[in-house]
C-alpha cells in the first residue's frame, strides 16, 4: 500500500487556482521531490497535505485513511506519523524558546507525559550531529545550518513515517547543503523516513529524490524517476529547467533553452498547452489542451513531447 | 590597455565590540580592472558583505578602518570627505542588493523612484521619464511607459530586480556591485538575470564586482574570482585557473562540495567539516588549518602570504610553497 495518495488535489483562494487538480504516490521510505518555479505551487501542495492549507477537491489518503479536509481532532494524532519542514530555518522557531524546549515541543503537544525530555532533546541533538549543550541556547544563537538541523530534530522528533520539506537546503551554503543532504539520506536509510522534498534546486535533487514530478501553474507536467527525468526528459519545461542550472565549471558547453518571460498569472490562465506561449518547442497542436498520460511509470503533459 | 578602477590595497576592517575586536577582514588585496566583471566567492561569515560596505562607505558605527587603502580610479575612498562619498554613490559606483522584494519603496511608483535617483541630472521630467522607460525596456521589461505607472507590488520578484539593475545602471555608472543578486530567485530568472547582466555590461562597459556563494553563476559570467574565507583573501585569479587548477584547499573543497558539480547519484555529497573560526579570537597561523586535510606543522605556526603562483594567480598556502621549495 502506498504510504500517501494524493489524488486530483485542488486549492483555490477565490477565483484563484493554485491547485489545479495534483496527483502523486508516495510509498513507505521513498523520497519524492517536485520541482518547479515560483508560484507553481509546491509549497500549497504539502501544506494541503498537512491540513494547513485548504483543498476544496480530491482526496489525500495516508496509510489508507483519507485526511482531506479531516479536523484538527483527525489530523492531531496523525501528525505524529507526518512531520513537516518549513522552509525558513530560523523564522521556524520560536525566539523565546530554548532548543530542548523545541525539539520537546512535539512530545508535549502529543501528551506524551512519560519521556524524559531532557534524554529525548540529548537523543535527538546527537541524531542531528548537534552537541548536547546546545539544547539552552535560544535560536538567535544558531547559525543557518545549525538551526536547519534544529528543524530536522524537531521533525525527527516523533519518530514520523513521512516528512514534508520545503526548500530544506534553501539559502545555506554549500558544504552546510551537502551535510544536511547526508543527514536526510543517512535518517532515511535508519530509520525507513519517506520524504516528499519540494526545491527549485535540481542540482540537490539528483542527490535525494527517488522519483521526481515537475509543476508549472498547480499541476503536474512531467513526473518519473529522477534517473529518467534528468536523462531523457520528454516535457520542453522540464527541459528548460534543467538546462537553467549553472553549471560550476567556465568551460562547460551550455546548450541552454531559454525560458522566455515568466509564469502567466493565475487568473489568466492561457489556452490548450498552459505552457506554450512559453515554450520554445510549441506546435500547432498545442492550443489543444493536452491530458495527462502515464506510458511505463513516466507521466506526461504535452502534446509535442521531445524524443 | 588594462586600467584598474578599483584597488584594494592591504585592507583591514575590525568591529568593536564587547568581546573585543571582531577582525572581519584582514589584509584583504585584489583589483577590479575597467569594464570587468570580478566575482567574489565565499561562505557566510567570510566577509563578502563588510567589503562590500567598506567600498562604498556604508558602514556600521563600530566598524575601524585599522589598514590600507581602497582606491577608486586613484582616490582612496576612506580618506574622501561624506559629500566626495555621496557624489560617487549612485553615480560613478552603485549597487544591486540581494532581496528585490525589499529595495524598492512600496508607496512610491517605479517610476517617481526613477525619477528620484535622477536628481542630479539638469533634465527635464519628461526626459528623466523618457530615460527611465528606456532603462526598463534595456532590462527586458515589455511595455516600459505604462510600467512606470506600477508599484513595485504589481511586478513579480524577478522584474523588481531587473529593476533594481536598471535603476543601478541609470547613471552609466564605472563600478557595479552586485550583492547576491540571484539568491531570492529561481534557477530560470537567475539565468535570465545573469544573461542580461552579461549584455548590459557589454553595452555600458562598466565593471562589475559580483558576489555570490553560488560557483555556477561565477563560473559562468566572471572573469576573475577572488575567494575568501573568514575575512582574508585565500586565492584569486582568472575564472578558468580556480575552476580548473585551485590552488588552495579551500577552493579545492567547495568546488567539491558544489552538488552541481557532482553528476551522478551520489550516496555520500562531499563537505566541509569543522567550523569557521571565531574572528574575535583568531588561532594563529593558517585560518583554514582546522578544516584542511592537508595541515602541515608549519601550518599552526606562520600565517601563508598571499603568493602570486603564476601571472595573476595567487593563493595563500604552504604547500604551494613545499611544491617550489622541493
Amino acid at each position: 500500500m502506498n504510504l500517501l495518495n494524493v489524488v486530483d488535489l485542488k486549492t483555490s483562494y477565490g477565483p484563484v487556482n493554485v491547485l489545479a487538480g495534483v496527483s502523486f504516490f508516495v510509498e513507505p521510505g521513498e523520497t519524492y521531490a517536485l520541482v518547479g518555479e515560483s508560484g507553481s505551487g509546491k509549497t500549497t501542495v504539502i501544506r494541503a497535505i498537512a491540513g494547513l492549507a485548504p483543498a476544496q477537491d480530491g482526496s489525500v489518503t495516508f496509510e489508507g485513511q483519507e485526511i482531506r479536509g479531516a479536523p484538527e481532532s483527525v489530523m492531531r494524532p496523525l501528525r505524529k506519523d507526518m512531520a513537516m519542514m518549513f522552509q525558513d530555518p530560523v523564522g521556524s522557531l520560536s525566539p523565546r524558546l530554548t532548543i530542548r524546549s523545541l525539539i520537546t515541543e512535539p512530545y508535549r503537544i502529543q501528551g506524551m507525559k512519560d519521556r524524559d525530555l531532557d534524554a529525548e532533546a540529548k537523543r535527538l541533538l546527537g541524531m542531528v550531529n548537534l552537541p548536547a549543550h546546545f539544547a539552552d541556547r535560544y535560536p538567535y544563537q544558531l547559525s543557518g545550518g545549525q538551526a536547519r538541523r534544529v528543524g530536522v530534530a524537531r521533525a525527527l522528533a516523533l519518530e514520523p513515517k513521512l516528512i514534508l520539506a520545503d526548500e530544506p537546503t534553501a539559502g545555506l551554503d554549500v558544504s552546510v547543503q551537502g551535510e544536511l543532504l547526508n543527514l536526510l539520506n543517512d535518517l532515511r536509510e535508519r530509520l525507513g523516513l519517506a520524504m516528499v522534498i519540494i526545491t527549485h534546486n535540481l542540482s540537490v535533487v539528483r542527490h535525494v529524490a527517488d522519483r521526481m514530478g515537475i509543476m508549472y501553474l498547480g499541476r503536474l507536467v512531467e513526473e518519473g524517476t529522477t534517473e529518467a527525468i534528468f536523462h531523457d526528459p520528454r516535457h520542453p519545461y522540464t527541459r528548460c529547467l534543467l538546462s537553467a542550472n549553472p553549471e560550476p565549471d567556465p568551460d562547460a558547453r551550455l546548450d541552454r533553452i531559454a525560458l522566455k518571460g515568466e509564469p502567466p498569472s493565475l487568473l489568466k490562465r492561457p489556452s490548450g498547452c498552459e505552457f506554450r506561449e512559453r515554450c520554445p518547442f510549441a506546435k500547432d497542436i498545442c492550443t489543444q489542451t493536452p491530458e495527462w498520460e502515464v506510458n511505463g511509470g513516466h507521466g506526461l503533459r504535452c502534446l509535442a513531447p521531445l524524443s | 590597455m588594462t586600467e584598474t578602477l578599483l584597488e584594494i590595497d592591504h585592507l583591514s576592517v575590525d568591529y568593536e565590540t564587547g568581546r573585543g575586536d571582531l577582525k572581519a577582514l584582514r589584509d584583504i588585496t585584489f583589483n577590479v580592472n575597467k569594464g570587468e566583471i570580478v566575482g567574489i566567492v565565499g561562505e557566510s561569515g567570510c566577509g563578502k558583505s563588510t567589503l562590500i560596505s567598506s567600498i562604498l562607505r556604508l558602514t556600521a558605527p563600530n566598524t575601524r578602518f585599522r589598514e590600507g587603502e581602497i582606491r577608486f580610479k586613484g582616490q582612496d575612498l576612506l580618506q574622501a570627505s561624506d559629500r566626495q562619498m555621496r557624489d560617487l554613490r549612485g553615480a560613478d559606483i552603485s549597487i544591486v542588493f540581494q532581496d528585490p522584494m525589499q529595495t524598492h519603496n512600496p508607496v512610491l511608483t517605479i517610476g517617481q523612484q526613477m525619477l528620484d535617483i535622477q536628481h542630479r541630472s539638469k533634465q527635464s521630467k519628461a526626459d528623466k521619464l523618457a530615460h527611465a522607460a528606456k532603462m526598463l525596456g534595456a532590462v527586458g521589461i515589455p511595455d516600459p511607459e505604462a510600467r512606470l505607472k506600477q508599484y513595485p507590488h504589481e511586478f513579480s520578484g524577478g522584474m523588481r530586480q531587473r529593476i533594481a539593475i536598471a535603476m543601478a545602471l541609470m547613471s552609466e555608472p564605472d563600478l557595479l556591485i552586485a550583492d547576491e543578486p540571484t539568491t531570492a530567485l529561481d534557477a530560470t530568472l537567475e539565468v535570465q538575470i545573469i544573461e542580461r547582466l552579461q549584455e548590459l555590461q557589454r553595452e555600458f562597459h562598466c565593471a562589475i564586482l559580483f558576489i555570490s556563494h553560488h560557483l555556477g553563476v561565477i563560473a559562468e559570467l566572471c572573469d576573475r574570482v577572488v575567494v575568501m574565507y573568514a575575512g582574508a583573501v585565500v586565492e584569486s585569479g582568472e575564472v578558468r585557473e580556480i575552476f580548473h587548477d585551485p590552488k588552495h584547499p579551500y577552493t579545492r573543497r567547495l568546488i567539491e562540495c558544489d552538488p552541481g558539480h557532482i553528476k551522478e547519484r551520489a550516496r555520500v555529497l562531499p563537505t566541509i567539516p569543522g567550523e569557521v573560526p571565531d574572528l574575535a579570537n583568531l588561532p594563529g597561523g593558517c585560518i583554514f588549518r582546522d578544516r584542511c586535510d592537508q595541515a602541515m606543522a608549519r601550518c599552526a605556526t606562520d600565517v601563508p602570504p598571499l603568493d602570486q603562483l603564476k601571472e595573476g594567480h595567487h593563493a595563500a598556502c604552504w604547500l604551494n610553497h613545499e611544491e617550489v621549495t622541493t
